[in-house]
């Protein structure tokens, strides 16, 4: 069973624990913003084969969002960071190289 | 291709079964073909038999990076239906299942269609809503169904408890014609008619790359040397994302495993297919007596065809109230597949920003049932540029707000 550590409470929480959210680090675009943008926004994802990065609820325990580094097909997971951040904390990525070297993920590397 | 028939299994008895033929070539690649399509699963063969059968393109190669039928055309619960809620759902679904209902003969190959009847149980009120408007909307569409009271589910299946304390069976949707088929022999037999066309099908060949010149596909670089073609079928359901990502383009699709599992085999005791919703498990008796049980899918994006192990216990649960003899089975195996879904729960057959590049994907957790249509249609759009089957399921459908929604439709099950 996948298990993610909330960065909030510290707990290892297991997968019943926990509400998916799908793909974090969305840029959730507004009143202005072209069709194309309003497309990849609402629609298109990533669904990489690999490192992916995740919003996930703590949803029986302290019930906050937080997001997750994780592989997508060894569920290995790298790491979780609290959600207040618009891109991945450098540790994070840190540790990702260390496992997947030259890895990429939409606009970050 | 030697036909199979009686007197064949006679002819054959008589020398020991020495005459029986390879059922499809081994080719190694040709340098260049007018299409290629990616993936040798049921929806792939279909659409590179249809394209030879429909419209005499026989200069094609199926590629596959696994083996032939290996992915969800090997690992779905087999369930053929057409009940769907919305017009182009059900003209696609409904062509498919009339094309199962000839496949045997029309492959010559034994896909033991089964129309033994699929019941959709209503087990909510909201359900009941749900499948009488469905049922009005078939009737519209020229798809048998009909919407069937508790009594009438439970003489159709007699092991069914149909007043169960927390999910009563308030009644069902019913489609007579609907049913099973044996997935393998579905690939198996369109790949010998492939292959008795004249066309490639490669196995254990992947593809790592799409060549592009000036906006338009020339070619793909495989794990057996780079290829050229004309135009390019990917048809690859949950890696459709990965194969995209190598053409330059995105999907709206996110790929989550979904599960299944059998029990051992018991004497028969059910002969219709049950589905059951509200409770998320499906139910039907295989011809080796097998009871064969869907289950949920997991609710983050992977590629592990495994599934997380709670699911199994949540669709356990739920058909033991609705089965109570489920309780006493062994379960002999379980597996998982990856599924592609999108947004709205229909799939996407469509052009891409790519010329020459066609997608076949998104058929989410129920692909198997659609695959004579689907490639039916797939084979139209690549051959034509344009299908009446698949103009409503653009890729570009999302952006327009022209969704075609199953996902309140049909429930979670499909």
């Amino acid at each position: 069973m996948l298990t993610l550590k909330c960065p909030y409470c510290g707990v290892d929480a297991d997968e019943t624990d926990l509400h998916a959210g799908g793909e974090a680090h969305l840029t959730r675009e507004g009143p202005g913003a072209s069709d194309d943008a309003f497309e990849d926004y609402l629609f298109m994802r990533e669904n990489p084969k690999g490192v992916h990065f995740e919003r996930w609820r703590h949803a029986y325990g302290c019930g906050k969002w937080f997001l997750a580094a994780r592989c997508t097909t060894t569920l290995q997971v790298f790491g979780t960071y609290p959600a207040q951040t618009l891109e991945p904390p450098q540790d994070i990525k840190d540790a990702i190289s260390a496992q997947r070297p030259g890895w990429s993920w939409g606009n970050f590397k | 291709m030697k036909r199979y028939s009686a007197f064949a299994i006679a002819r054959e008895a008589m020398r020991q079964h020495t005459g029986w033929d390879r059922a499809w070539a081994k080719p190694a690649p040709k340098k260049k073909y007018d299409v290629i399509i990616v993936g040798a699963g049921g929806h792939g063969l279909a659409t590179a038999y249809y394209l030879g059968k429909n419209f005499g393109i026989t200069n094609v190669a199926v590629l596959e990076k696994g083996w032939l039928g290996g992915g969800n055309t090997g690992r779905n619960t087999t369930i053929i239906r057409s009940n769907y809620l919305q017009d182009p759902s059900a003209a696609i679904y409904e062509k498919a299942r009339s094309l199962y209902e000839t496949m045997s003969q029309d492959l010559n190959y034994n896909v033991m269609f089964s129309p033994r009847g699929v019941i959709m149980l209503a087990q909510t009120q909201h359900e009941i809503r749900g499948y009488q408007r469905t049922a009005q909307a078939n009737a519209l569409q020229g798809v048998k169904t009909e919407w069937i009271g508790p009594q009438r589910v439970k003489e159709l299946c007699p092991i069914m408890n149909i007043d169960g304390p927390r999910y009563p069976v308030l009644g069902g949707l019913y489609q007579e014609r609907g049913g099973t088929a044996r997935h393998d022999a579905v690939a198996w037999g369109y790949a010998r008619a492939c292959s008795d066309m004249g066309m490639d099908i490669i196995q254990q060949c992947e593809v790592t790359g799409v060549r592009k010149e000036n906006g338009k596909v020339v070619g793909v670089d495989t794990s057996k040397g780079s290829i050229d073609c004309d135009k390019l079928g990917m048809v690859v359901a949950g890696h459709a994302g990965v194969v995209a990502q190598m053409a330059g383009f995105r999907l709206p699709l996110e790929s989550v495993a979904l599960q299944a599992l059998v029990s051992e085999p018991i004497k028969p005791c059910m002969d219709v297919v049950v589905m059951a919703n509200t409770v998320h498990g499906y139910m039907s008796q295989s011809d080796k007596g097998e009871m064969v049980i869907g289950g949920g899918t997991d609710a983050f994006n992977n590629y592990t065809q495994r599934g997380s192990f709670h699911h199994i216990e949540e669709t356990v649960r739920a058909l033991v109230e609705t089965f109570p003899m489920v309780s006493r089975l062994k379960m002999l195996r379980q597996w998982g597949g990856i599924v592609d879904v999108t947004g709205d729960r229909s799939p996407i057959l469509s052009k891409t920003p790519i010329e020459g590049v066609f997608v076949n994907c998104g058929w989410g957790t129920g692909g198997f049932k659609a695959i004579p249509g689907s490639g039916w249609a797939m084979a139209e759009l690549m051959a034509k540029g344009q299908s009446p089957l698949t103009d409503e399921f653009s890729m570009f459908r999302f952006r327009e707000g022209k969704f075609i929604d199953e996902s309140v439709a049909a429930g979670v099950a499909h």
